[in-house]
């Protein structure tokens, strides 16, 4: 036993040697392998080249109304009329726009103003080329019950709102009202998830909703004592954008990289996906139902009712455009730096962060096409809640 | 297992049905004290908070949208999509944490220097990775679902590989020389020898992988910006949670149905090729 174990071990030594080489090669094949596999897959994936250019919009979250005016150009045409094959990608709850225009990975982006500021601060260049959305559609809820009918009376109450960046607008009504949104002993603020639960479940006091989807949510909703739908009669509605509170900041604005814009056929190409993306903005204003089943089409899993209130709800944040669609009023773009300097959003009013110079060349050619770019005449329609938001 | 006769298979049904009803009685149970008792802790419950069963399996015949097909419809498209997404990285994962495996088996050094990292590599929480996989192949102009793939395959790979290398080293150290001593090569002692060997250690990982790889697609749909999945649907419900409790209930059990599915196919895989593996099998 002892001699064979012996012999045994001479063996293994010389063998092992030679061994050890051959499971280096072979180590390195393998590697060398699995390198290929995956230049293989990336390489298969390159794009092709087409007579359109190919574009990407990044949007702010899922499909929903809030981004009709978008998929309306996508599928009346618009994009392709102008020369464009534009990809839509769908946001989400680990999406930030700026970071994925920033990174490349999309053209054009949307998101609220304020958080463009910040991201430009923190050294992203990105610039905001148009501001759809002219007013501000967030509201702060109470219920009628609590007897809180002002932002004073928030005082010493749980307040929901929700967290990275949309914040300000709220914070800046508490303050204009007295109350330190960062002093417990002033308001507790609660990080609100994005259902209307929290409020729902009278967990908290007050909570924040946009006119165009949470307040719906809410009005959608069976009470459960009555075993009817919440109307308005139950709720305090606090309107940022209103005279009352005073502190309403741009929302939604299409944004692209500094670098990008300095590029002569960019800047051809946003003029472009702007006039296109206005026309679809516009046919949602007249064809709000048709504009609705666009948006069901596109996110297979949507109400109808739930989309029908958000597209009127949303058109009336656009509309009417005093200045032309994409071009905001310019004392509603200083309130909105003043606001989020004031809250430490930004730390300075930032420049250059806007440029609606391809914004105007586009109304200019829609103008010129004879477009209603201004939609005085259009009125907000008087659109009946669904149980459910089917 | 006795299976032919009748009353065998009938047992094997019931003791299937055990935990289901098991857990059905457990919920409305729950929901049935805290809801007389008013007990709010640790939430306060409801039929929005808790939906009664009998609620979430009538969700599935309701439509959607006004018009729309049943969710049911709805759901079984998006498991399809994330289904595919999944077995594209349960395939990618299970053949990348085969040839690790087999790599780490033959070289001692790379065992001892890469085992670490590959342990260490599943301890990331794959929330965070998510985003980055997604957008760093993004930039190479690699689709949505092939990131979402490769997250799955993230998630498969490791039990594959772990389990392997344990399989290939298995056999009785005995049966190696004898092969050996035919002056068998490495390449047909792991033929031969090793893999046969690993077959229930591989099976075991790829059980265990299945539904891993499933968790990995839904996850990896949502930084990927596909919303056609069963992970866009849970992002959809719970925005709409107040309104539909129910839906997202619903698309929850679809997702465990789709787990269950997943890790069945495996099983019968097994039975196939275990059966039919040579004797030495040991």
């Amino acid at each position: 036993m002892a001699s064979d174990a012996a012999s045994s071990v001479v063996r293994k030594t010389e063998r092992g040697m030679r061994m050890r080489m051959k499971h280096w090669a072979a180590a390195a094949l393998a590697v060398a392998c699995s390198g290929l596999a995956v230049w293989a897959a990336v390489a298969s994936a390159a794009p092709k080249q087409q007579a359109l250019t190919k574009v990407t919009l990044q949007l702010k979250w899922v499909t929903q109304a809030q981004f009709a005016g978008y998929y309306a150009a996508l599928t009346k045409g618009y994009y392709k009329q102008a020369g464009l094959d534009v990809k839509i990608k769908v946001g989400g709850p680990s999406i930030t726009p700026e970071t994925v225009v920033a990174g490349k990975q999309a053209d054009f982006g949307l998101d609220w103003l304020p958080n463009l500021f910040a991201t430009r601060e923190k050294g992203s260049n990105l610039v905001s080329i148009a501001q759809v959305f002219a007013r501000s559609g967030m509201t702060e809820l109470t219920w009628k019950s609590s007897g809180i009918d002002s932002i004073a009376k928030m005082r010493g109450k749980k307040v929901g709102v929700w967290c990275c960046g949309n914040q300000p607008e709220l914070f800046a009504a508490l303050q204009k009202n007295g109350i330190d949104p960062n002093k417990t002993s002033d308001v507790t603020i609660v990080n609100q998830p994005f259902s209307m639960d929290l409020f729902l479940q009278h967990q908290v006091d007050a909570a924040a909703a946009m006119t165009y989807n949470e307040l719906a949510q809410v009005l959608e909703t069976k009470n459960p004592n009555t075993g009817k739908l919440y109307t308005l009669k139950d709720l305090n509605v606090f309107k940022m954008a209103s005279p009352a509170v005073g502190t309403g900041m741009l929302e939604d604005n299409v944004f692209v990289r500094g670098d990008w814009i300095k590029d002569k056929a960019n800047q051809a190409t946003a003029v472009k996906f702007l006039k296109a993306s206005f026309q679809g903005w516009i046919y949602c204003r007249d064809h709000q139902a048709a504009c609705v089943s666009i948006v069901l089409k596109n996110g297979s899993l949507l109400g109808r009712g739930h989309q029908t209130w958000q597209m009127n709800e949303i058109n009336a944040l656009t509309w009417p455009s005093p200045k032309g669609i994409g071009l905001p009023p310019a004392s509603a773009v200083v309130q909105t730096a003043t606001i989020a300097k004031k809250y430490g959003v930004i730390n300075n009013v930032p420049s250059g962060a806007t440029n609606y110079t391809y914004a105007a060349k586009a109304l200019a050619q829609l103008k010129a096409a004879g477009a209603d770019v201004y939609g005085k005449k259009w009125k907000k329609a008087n659109v009946k809640v669904t149980p459910g938001g089917k | 297992m006795q299976g032919g006769n009748g009353s065998g298979t009938l047992r094997k049904l019931a003791t299937l049905l055990v935990v289901p009803v098991a857990l059905i009685v457990l919920w409305e149970g729950y929901k049935w004290l805290w809801q007389t008792t008013g007990w709010g802790w640790p939430f306060v419950v409801n039929d929005t908070t808790m939906p009664h069963v009998y609620s979430i399996l009538q969700a599935f015949s309701q439509p959607t949208t006004t018009g729309g097909p049943p969710l049911i419809q709805s759901l079984l498209h998006a498991a399809w999509f994330t289904m595919k997404e999944a077995i594209a990285g349960f395939l990618l994962g299970g053949v990348i944490g085969f040839g690790l495996a087999v790599l780490l088996a033959h070289v001692r050094l790379l065992e001892r220097g890469l085992l670490p990292f590959v342990v260490g590599s599943q301890t990331v929480p794959i929330l965070a990775i998510a985003p980055m996989v997604v957008i760093g192949l993004g930039s190479k102009g690699v689709q949505g679902w092939k990131s979402v793939a490769i997250l799955a395959a993230w998630l498969t790979f490791f039990p594959v590989a772990i389990n392997t290398l344990r399989g290939l080293k298995s056999p009785d150290r005995r049966a190696v020389e004898l092969m050996q001593s035919y002056a068998a090569s490495q390449w047909s002692i792991l033929w031969r020898l090793r893999v046969p060997a690993s077959l229930p250690y591989i099976f075991t990982a790829l059980k265990i992988s299945a539904t891993a790889s499933v968790i990995g697609a839904i996850i990896g749909e949502t930084p990927a910006s596909i919303q056609d999945g069963l992970g866009g649907a849970i992002v959809n419900f719970n925005q709409y949670y107040s309104l539909q409790p129910t839906f997202l209930w619903a698309t929850n059990i679809i997702c465990a149905a789709m787990g269950l599915v997943f890790f069945g196919l495996v099983v019968i895989a097994e039975h196939l090729v275990v059966r039919r593996a040579p004797e030495n099998v040991v």
